[in-house]
């Protein structure tokens, strides 16, 4: 039987290709003095507790590349399945990616057993994953969700170790957030007070971490629904500027002008406002 | 002590490790954050900075100053370790004082700004970790700024913004102050109101994007009447 090597198109995981020359760039870099650009990490603050009747999740809206705000209003609670969420803490892409990921594959594994998908079952999924690659994968995760047997709360490790607990935090602020979780936790609390710990955890670190900031997103899932409150809670307004810094028209210099006219009919108008405040 | 989020030589994430010193050498330094601004007009000075403290991710202070008053002419503006800002301050107070003895008049912005340099350039070889700006009237009753660099190095300027925001804010205050980058636009001389409006706008911009700076604003505006000072609210996130 002949073996022909066809170049197929890459399916999907992860592409090494680069690393070689990343490595020999970096390298050079450092001779010169200037470093690679690094990945943006989300310095967040995460949390997660358990309820009599289900689990509600939190998590702060700040994304920081070093220590400048890169995104004051991103989304770091993740959809994984109609009954399971989960937040994710350190490297931006790959809490997305990994998330992104499982959610896809658990969607088939439910299709293929023909149940919803068990809490459990996620976890398995994202701890293996995150094994297989050592660590390498900065992505540390609090998973939770309603399912056939119960609510459950998870947290999971870059290297791959999970923890199965009625309360749990993760990332830069986990510290401010785990000192109001071990004052105020109480096991089979109603869904306003969890609501209330949880949102008071969350700003604990908004306030007290500096990776951590802006407002306080919540996510509370029951067996019958999920709530996914975002913003719940707008713990830091925009600050108000007095002045009034618009340009007139012609304050910037144009040098030359090249107008060349396209023929086009427009076929679908679709208008997306920006934050010009 | 200087630290941030530990990635092992091998690139494999740490776990979050914030405020030790287990892995790294002993570093005489720390960052303590903290962003300050100077202004000069026609016959006032303004000097900004925020009140927060921070160390790594952790704040120390929500309420510590930066801006330290000389003279009733002058004001100084330190950022950087704020052990070495409040020494040099010290430093600096007791130099003013053995001038004054000494030489029976209180120093000048100018005089100060040629002092310090000398003071910083004595410890060339370890440095105040101090990024300064003065800020005062000069002999003649004009606005007078002089920024200087952790060795000593200054120069007069109209306006200038040193510490962990200042990248930010810098471009901004060349624009709105000096002008720069824009055409057809009338030179109309800074006042005193517009300046305040101005440096309280840039620090709440500051304050959105750099995480070092927030909690509150310090500002002092020394005209010949004196010194006024007032604080600002910011972000306390």
């Amino acid at each position: 039987m002949a073996t022909t090597a066809i170049n197929r198109a890459p399916f999907g995981g992860f592409s090494f290709e680069n690393c070689k020359r990343n490595a020999l760039i970096e390298g050079e870099a450092s001779k010169v003095g200037c470093s690679l650009p690094s990945a943006r990490k989300t310095g967040t603050t995460i949390c997660g507790v358990v309820f009599k009747g289900g689990i509600v999740l939190g998590a702060d809206t700040r994304a920081t590349e070093g220590m400048v705000v890169a995104d004051k209003n991103c989304s770091k609670i993740h959809y994984i399945s109609p009954n399971i969420y989960c937040c994710g803490a350190g490297t931006a892409a790959d809490t997305e990616m990994t998330t992104q990921l499982i959610s896809s594959n658990l969607e088939l594994h439910a299709l293929s057993t023909g149940r919803q998908p068990r809490v459990a079952t996620a976890n398995r999924m994202l701890k293996q994953m995150l094994f297989r690659y050592q660590g390498y994968i900065g992505a540390a995760l609090v998973l939770g969700g309603v399912d056939c047997n119960g609510p459950h709360l998870y947290s999971i490790y870059p290297h791959g170790s999970t923890d199965k607990l009625p309360y749990v935090t993760m990332g830069s602020g986990s510290l401010a957030a785990m000192a109001v979780f071990e004052d105020r936790y109480k096991p089979d609390m109603e869904e306003e007070q969890a609501k209330q710990l949880v949102r008071d955890a969350i700003a604990a670190g908004i306030f007290n971490d500096l990776g951590s900031g802006s407002n306080i997103d919540l996510c509370v899932i029951t067996k019958d629904k999920v709530d996914y409150l975002r913003p719940h809670d707008e713990a830091n307004q925009k600050g108000v500027r007095t002045g009034d810094y618009k340009y007139k028209r012609g304050t910037t210099g144009v040098l030359t002008t090249v107008v060349q006219l396209l023929n086009l009919e427009v076929v679908e108008e679709t208008i997306q406002t920006m934050d010009t405040s | 002590m200087l630290s941030s989020l530990s990635f092992g030589d091998t690139g494999k994430m740490k776990e979050y490790h914030y405020t030790g010193a287990v892995e790294h050498r002993f570093s005489p330094y720390a960052f303590n954050g903290g962003t300050v601004l100077a202004v000069a007009g026609e016959d006032f000075a303004i000097v900004a900075s925020d009140t927060r403290l921070s160390e790594g991710y952790s704040i120390h202070c929500r309420d510590s100053p930066k801006c330290y008053k000389l003279t009733d002419t002058t004001v100084i503006g330190c950022s950087g370790f704020h052990g070495d800002c409040l020494t040099l301050t010290k430093i600096i107070d007791a130099r003013l004082k053995m001038y004054k003895h000494s030489n029976n008049k209180m120093m000048t912005s100018g005089a100060i700004a040629a002092m310090l340099s000398t003071i910083l350039y004595g410890r060339r070889f370890f440095p105040y970790y101090v990024y300064n700006i003065i800020g005062g009237l000069d002999e003649e009753g004009k606005g007078a700024v002089y920024s200087f660099d952790p060795v000593g190095s200054y120069q007069r300027d109209t306006y200038k913004a040193g510490g962990s925001a200042s990248a930010m804010l810098q471009p901004l205050l060349d624009n709105q102050i000096g002008f720069k980058n824009m055409e057809g636009v009338q030179h109309v001389p800074l006042t005193k109101e517009k300046a305040v409006q101005l440096v309280k706008d840039v620090f709440v911009s500051a304050a959105e994007r750099d995480v070092y700076t927030g909690d509150a604003l310090r500002i002092c505006l020394i005209t010949k009447e004196g010194m006024d000072e007032q604080t600002i609210p910011l972000r306390r996130d």
